[in-house]
């Protein structure tokens, strides 16, 4: 993780500079700091990331792509041992356990899974996280591990408007000017919105729930496929995921003064 | 003269001030190499000695800060803002400094 640049630190370092008479009075370092993990997992030796409900887009399988992805994160960036296990299918999971209490709002058995378009579709199965039997019943059979599952939804999206960019112009001399030009422009692009809940395997009960919400837009001509901008979004949301679980580090620049 | 320049003509606090200067040096010379304990060790004698010194309020915020230790870090800093509230430099630290502690805060109450 870093922090943002530090490009204001460099103006105000040349202004002291030129104010300065004599030798520098000052000196630029690197830290880094530690910003505390938001649960206290030592009770866990193991995380079983065990799957997600999801919905949006067709053209990415939400669930699989965050599994994989918080495992391999998880493997990499943190102390926790990561479970290899079958993805849940937790959407049918959903859809089973309604029907088996014959919920009216319950979403309904054999329904397409692709319905799931936004939060009111997504509602009727968020019950599943608050069946502590279920979870604990999943946990039992991996030995009290915590447990990482949630909604992801992976939407598209479209928005047009003015956007600035640069152009490059020469005057009659030859001289190079870059000018920053509004234009109209038709964009489009996805949302991700993940909410992960984090369950404790022995007891099955939620622990800690903690929604994002990322999005990114293109140039409408510029045909980006659906699961690069996954990962791009992803990639944005992973270290504060991680920090849920683990220390993380922060780099940033500050000014030691003499 | 201004009224500064005026109490540094006290020989005492023109020796505190110099004392306090070299603790100050060698902390920056050790956490230019990772030492950040030696640093933090340094940068508090320094402000035991010199209570009116800035800069080692500032740098030892910056070492707080370093080890995770918001909070004394934050008191650092204010510190060393209302010695030298005009000082760009210690505002600059000070605003990082809370924009990432704010953001630890906040996910925190979560």
């Amino acid at each position: 993780m870093t922090a943002r640049p530090a490009t204001t630190i460099a103006s105000l370092l040349a202004a002291a500079l030129l104010a300065g008479g004599c030798g520098p009075t000052f000196s630029e370092v690197t830290i880094e700091t530690p910003i505390q993990a938001k649960l206290d997992v030592s009770a866990f030796q193991r995380v079983l990331v065990a799957g997600f409900i999801t919905g949006g887009t067709e053209d990415v399988d939400a669930n699989l792509e965050t599994v994989r992805l918080l495992r391999s994160q998880l493997r990499t960036k943190s102390g926790v041992r990561v479970i290899e296990a079958d993805i849940l299918p937790l959407q049918e999971v959903a859809r089973e356990q309604s029907s088996d209490t014959a919920d009216a709002d319950a979403p309904a058995e054999g329904a397409d899974p692709e319905r799931i378009r936004d939060d009111r579709d997504l509602a009727p199965y968020e019950r599943l996280f608050a069946n502590v039997d279920y979870w604990k019943r999943i946990g039992e059979e991996y030995q009290g591990p915590l447990i990482v599952t949630g909604t992801v939804l992976f939407t598209p999206h479209q928005r047009s408007g003015f956007v600035t960019r640069e152009e490059e112009v020469f005057d009659s001399a030859g001289r190079r000017r870059v000018i920053p030009v509004r234009t109209y422009q038709e964009r489009k692009g996805y949302i991700l919105r993940p909410k992960f809940i984090f369950i404790d395997g022995r007891t099955g009960a939620t622990l800690y729930t903690e929604s994002f919400r990322e999005e990114i837009l293109y140039n409408a001509s510029q045909n980006t496929p659906a699961l690069s901008s996954y990962f791009e979004l992803m990639d944005r949301l992973v270290p504060n995921f991680l920090n849920t679980l683990s220390t993380q580090k922060i780099r940033g620049t500050r000014v030691l003064l003499r | 003269m201004t009224a500064l320049s005026l109490a540094w003509a006290t020989p005492a606090l023109a020796d505190a001030r110099s004392d306090a200067k070299s603790q100050v040096e060698f902390g920056i010379a050790v956490a230019q190499k990772g030492l950040w304990k030696e640093a933090l060790y340094r940068w508090l004698r320094a402000v035991e000695i010199d209570p009116t010194y800035a800069a080692a309020f500032n740098n030892l915020a910056i070492a707080y800060e370093q080890s995770g230790q918001f909070d004394k870090a934050r008191e650092a800093y204010e510190k060393a803002v209302t010695l030298e509230p005009e000082n760009q430099l210690i505002r600059q630290n000070y605003d990082l400094f809370k924009e990432i502690n704010d953001r630890s805060s906040r996910d925190n109450d979560r």
